[in-house]
């Protein structure tokens, strides 16, 4: 199969194109996704294909991007609404949780919400408190909605499609970190279903659950550990809700220990999450407390030197999996 | 009373008469059931009832105004629009019950009604967040180039939210057919307009956006309404968005927990004042006035609403509970309530 390298900023950007073209009801709106190009580039030269009524500059107003989009969905159309940020998807908190993840259920089925939110997240290099959160475990927390957050360009592409296809709200998060970094993605389309999570890595001796950023750092400590004869399997869980837990509990009843990463905060986090529902399906085979690597539980500054300290790295990851085994 | 009237005829004014007095009637048992009603069966339970009463002509005229094709999407104070836009009454007081039958199977509750096959598109509880809903509706419409419009309807609390700031500005800037139809009951909650608004003319917020800045109409007059909003609803699908009103009140203060007619003799004085300009009472004195002789059609739509109002009732009492299929189905579509 052939395949090109190519960035995940180019990845999303080829899923949105091929899905804009497969179904007119797609179309794409936001802050300054049309004639600016797309603040990270993703939806470079749309505008000027697709024409301003299927890419729709929207104003500051993230309750209505939201908002709208919801509705938009509801009336038959598939938005793809981009919050530049998920720090500014704060701003529509409710709209997407109290109305786009509930209007399915409590209007008990006769409205579907075809809608994908997608928003860069995470450690935004001295971006500091406001724009430096990863927060999907928040959003993960209700029903109703889904949370997506791919690690790679791969993913990336065969995710997003999956959303836009599907009927029901997708929150789509994408580290900004990796919007540069490439992956041998195929010429042929594919599909990565929802809620299945991916082994990125096969090991026997511990496992390292992560999603997003995080996997690169548990790959790369999984390469140091290996040089110790310490076999590392990474679980990328790819979508936060649902979550595939039972590739978590296979790999788990395998190594019998487990070191989760998250660049996110550690207060009721993904990794208390993963924490819990290991103890409470696979008590028995645990040789070890689950351990996590997550940010420091402080607001990000701005000056480099602390900024680093409070974020995980593959060193910190390395020394968690040391603690377990 | 307007003066297009003429074209209004009396078997018209006789059905949007007898919506009226239907919608009343289905309130004014809705109150009964939940403060008087003695057997659990039959008692409207939970935390929550908005009544309309005084507001029906608001409701009643606009939505008499809409096209088949059209759209109405609103707040919690949502039963009149519900019926007056042809939901199964049966249906809505099931709703109100908790019951399978009813508009959202008993888990929306009487916040959250609707009808997809009505273009019903439902109440909503909080505050301000349908208004970018009925944008969005308004959006899909002009997408697929098609003459449907929508009505959002917009307490005058909801002005102050920002919701309503953002939804009515890319309304505009995108020039979408929406009316925003702001029911102007004058409180929100227990707040006064003046305490809560530095404008205190919802519809010169359109002047802030850049949107026409729709009429102040009569909210008890019927036929003001209805003429009002039509116009407005036909200029939207050409033009975009327009701001108006329908000054109106409440008569039963802002819902069940509400003491503000128990305890403010303010409001206690306005609201004599406003129950004299009933919106029954006014349709009432001008099909008497234009066509004499009703008492025998009033005395028929008694009957019949008071009847229909008791069926609704009995429906909802002999429909089941939803069951625990119900609790966990409709969370996800193709994906059960633990994702799979």
């Amino acid at each position: 199969m052939a395949t090109k390298n190519t960035s995940m900023r180019d990845a999303l950007r080829a899923a949105l194109h091929e899905e804009m073209l497969r179904d007119d009801r797609v179309f794409i709106m936001g802050e300054e996704v049309g004639r600016w190009q797309g603040t990270h580039r993703v939806t470079r030269g749309f505008y000027e294909e697709f024409g301003a009524e299927r890419v729709r500059d929207t104003p500051i107003s993230e309750m209505a991007i939201a908002g709208v989009a919801t509705g938009a969905a509801m009336a038959g159309l598939r938005p793809v609404a981009e919050m530049m940020t998920i720090n500014f998807a704060f701003l529509a908190f409710d709209a997407i949780i109290n109305h786009a993840a509930k209007i399915h259920y409590m209007f008990n089925g006769q409205f579907t919400v075809p809608l994908v939110v997608r928003a860069a997240t995470g450690w935004g290099n001295q971006a500091t408190a406001t724009h430096s959160h990863t927060p999907e475990p928040i959003w993960a927390h209700f029903p109703g909605l889904i949370v997506a957050c791919p690690s790679n360009a791969y993913d990336a592409k065969g995710m997003l499609k999956t959303s836009i296809r599907d009927d029901n709200p997708v929150l789509f998060t994408e580290p900004i970190a990796l919007y540069p970094k490439p992956a041998q993605i195929p010429d042929e389309e594919y599909l990565i279903p929802i809620g299945k999570a991916d082994v990125k890595r096969a090991g026997d001796d511990v496992t390292i659950v992560a999603y997003g950023r995080g996997v690169d750092w548990a790959l790369e400590a999984a390469e140091t550990l290996a040089k110790e004869d310490i076999q590392a399997e990474v679980v990328d869980m790819r979508w936060l809700r649902p979550l595939d837990i039972d590739a978590v509990l296979t790999s788990f009843r395998k190594t019998n220990r487990c070191v989760v990463v998250e660049e996110s905060l550690p207060h009721f986090s993904f990794g208390s999450e993963i924490a819990a529902q290991i103890q409470e399906a696979a008590f028995d085979y645990m040789d070890a407390p689950v351990k996590r690597v997550s940010a420091m539980d402080v607001p990000l500054p701005f000056a480099r030197e602390i900024e680093l300290m409070a974020l995980p790295n593959a060193q910190k990851v390395v020394q968690a999996v040391k603690e377990v085994l | 009373m307007a003066t297009k009237t003429e074209s209004l005829t009396r078997e018209t004014l006789l059905a949007w008469y007898r919506e009226l007095v239907l919608i009343r009637k289905f309130e004014d048992k809705c109150h009964y059931l939940y403060f008087e009603e003695k057997d659990p069966a039959r008692k409207i339970t939970g935390v929550y009832l908005h009544l309309a009463s005084g507001s029906e002509a608001t409701h009643v005229g606009a939505i008499m105004a809409m096209r088949e094709e059209d759209h109405v999407i609103t707040a919690y104070r949502d039963h009149g629009i519900a019926i007056a836009r042809g939901v199964d009454p049966n249906r809505v007081m099931a709703e109100m019950l908790g019951r399978k039958t009813g508009t959202s199977g008993g888990k929306g509750g009487s916040m959250h009604l609707a009808d997809r096959s009505v273009n019903f598109w439902g109440g909503y509880a909080i505050v301000g967040g349908h208004i970018p809903l009925g944008v969005g509706i308004a959006l899909k419409e002009k997408y697929v180039k098609s003459e449907a419009a929508v009505i959002c309807f917009i307490g005058d609390g909801a002005l102050n939210n920002g919701y309503f700031h953002e939804a009515a500005n890319q309304a505009q800037v995108w020039k979408l057919p929406i009316v925003f139809l702001v029911e102007n009951n004058q409180v929100g909650m227990g707040t006064r307009i003046e305490e809560s608004s530095g404008q205190i003319y919802p519809t010169k917020r359109a002047i802030g956006y850049g949107m026409k800045e729709g009429p102040s109409v009569d909210g008890q007059d019927i036929i003001s309404v209805y003429e009002s909003v039509k116009a407005e609803l036909d200029w939207s699908r050409e033009n975009g968005p327009v701001l108006m009103e329908a000054r109106t009140y409440r008569f039963q203060g802002h819902g069940v927990s509400d003491k503000q007619f128990d305890s403010r003799e303010d409001f206690k004085a306005e609201l004599q004042e406003w129950e004299a300009r009933d919106p029954i009472l006014v349709l009432r004195d001008h099909l008497e006035k234009r066509f004499r002789k009703l008492d025998e059609e009033f005395a028929a739509i008694d009957a019949e609403t008071t009847a229909r109002v008791e069926a609704a009732v009995e429906f909802a009492v002999n429909s089941p509970a939803p069951d625990y299929n119900d609790l966990i189905s409709n969370i996800y579509v193709g994906l059960n309530h633990l994702g799979k």
